[in-house]
Parts: structure tokens; sequence; C-alpha cells
């Protein structure tokens, strides 16, 4: 194993926990990964420090505003435009 | 609905905003349904509302400068600031220690505190688990602008849950507190 190896697999760190890899950069990732535990424990931290931010950062929706938008939707009850964008601006 | 609100949440910063974008979101959902396509990812159409009703109404309201220097971080900044990748049989208490006493509102600040573009792009791969593409049709902006914002926006994110790792005393300090010349002045004793 080589400290280029190591580079590559941390170059591409990211890409990896985002699933954004081919198959073979994959397991050629993989590979080096289980022959190199600094390498490892980088992408365990990594992935374990990702999973604390999403966990911790949840919210939940009160009943309150729930039941506003249920009672918003209702009160558009039109059926579904085809010709409006709600991607659009505001005008 | 949780999870558009907590997008809604970290994006406008206030919770009376967010649960008005999460209502508006629905309703330009509800009318604007026959824009979506069948077959189609409608999880990742519903985030697109959302994120374009908040750069298109909320933003503006909002008013903050555009900030866009992060400044310079390096790459994996906590885990080399904890000692990883030098001390690998060392165990592995200062990273699980961080990562345990970090808290919700840490987490939550740390993120708010990225300037706007890094965070609409880190809360939707991070939190949201979006692909590249799908930010990028959000975002109306190339794969490589996403890949460059999240590479950025997480690098800043780490150097926030240090600084409050910091103060809470889970990380060493990163450099001796710095002498303010200013402060002794001609008043001085010395």
């Amino acid at each position: 194993m080589t400290e280029h190896e190591c580079d590559d697999a941390l170059t591409r760190l990211y890409e990896y926990l985002d699933n954004e890899l081919d198959e073979s950069t994959r397991s050629h990732i993989e590979e080096h990964l289980q022959k190199c535990s600094p390498c490892l424990e980088a992408f365990d931290f990594e992935a374990e420090l990702r999973k604390v931010i999403a966990d911790r950062s949840q919210e939940r929706v009160s009943a309150d505003l729930r039941s506003r938008i249920l009672a918003a939707l209702e009160q558009c009850s039109v059926e579904p435009a085809h010709d409006v964008d709600p991607l659009a601006p505001e005008p | 609905m949780d999870g558009l609100f907590g997008a809604a949440m970290r994006m406008t910063r206030n919770p009376a905003d967010a649960e008005d974008l999460v209502q508006e979101t629905f309703l330009r959902a509800y009318r604007g349904y026959g824009r979506f396509e069948e077959g189609t990812n409608l999880r990742a159409w519903l985030y697109r509302i959302l994120t374009n009703t908040f750069i298109n109404s909320y933003r503006a309201k909002q008013r903050r400068p555009e900030e866009s220097d992060l400044g310079e971080v390096e790459d994996l900044y906590l885990y080399r600031r904890l000692g990883g990748l030098e001390a690998s049989q060392r165990g592995r208490s200062a990273e699980d220690e961080m990562l345990d006493f970090v808290t919700d509102s840490e987490v939550k600040d740390a993120l708010e505190a990225l300037p706007e573009q890094f965070r609409i792009a880190v809360l939707l791969a991070d939190i949201e688990g979006f692909s590249y593409k799908e930010i990028a049709e959000m975002l109306d902006v190339p794969i490589g602008t996403v890949m460059s914002r999240l590479h950025r926006g997480r690098k800043a994110l780490q150097k926030s849950l240090g600084q409050f790792a910091e103060e809470r005393g889970l990380l060493p300090r990163s450099s001796p507190p710095v002498l303010i010349a200013s402060e002794t002045g001609p008043d001085s004793d010395d």
C-alpha cells in the first residue's frame, strides 16, 4: 500500500460516501480500505459524522401546522391544474 | 412532511417562515401536480419546489448579504484535529467522544451558519440524501457546481462544529489565544 493509494482513496472519500462512484472505482477503494486501517478509520469517522449531522438536525412538524396545511389544501378545492408551474417564481 | 419542514427550518432559520414555506410548497405542488412527471421521484420534485420557493420568495425577504468567502479549511478538518490519520492504533475515543457529545442545537447552528448556497447543497445531500444530479436539477446548476459547493460547505461545517467542540473542551484549542495589540495602548502600565 502506497501513499499514493491513500491519497487517491481520501480524495474520493465523499464521492464514495455519496454513492457517486462507478462500480469499479468503488470496489478499488473498498480493496484499499480492507488493507489500510488509517484510511478505513477516516472513512468511518466521516460516515459517522454525517449520520450524526443528519440525526441531530431533524425537526417535527407540529399537529397545528399539519392541520393548517390540510385545511389550506381543502380550501384549494379545485382540481389540480395542468397549466400551473409550481417551479415558476411568483408573478 | 417532517423532512421538508426540517429543510425549511435550515433554509429560513426561523420557525414562522419555515411553516409558511412548507405550506406554500404543498399548495404549489397541489396546484401544479399536472406538471409532475409520472415515474419520476415525487420526493425530489417536492424538494425542488421547496428550494425554488425559498430562493424566489424567502431569500429576498431575508436580505442577508451573500457571503461566499468561507476561508480556507483543510480536507477532513475535524478528523485531523482529533488526531486521526496520525495515530491510527491509538483507539477511537477522541472521535467517538466528539460525535457523542455534539448536541442537536450545535449541529443546527453550525448548518445555519453556512452561507446559503453551501447550506442548501449540504442539507440536500447530507441530510436529505439526494444525488448530485438531483441537487443539480433542483438548483439548476451544473453537477460540478454542486460538488464544489458540497466540498467547501462540508469543510466549513466541520470547522464550525470544531469551534463548538473547542468551546466545550472536546477539542484542544487550535492556536494559543492571540494577544490583541490595541488593548495595550499608551494607557497601559507597561
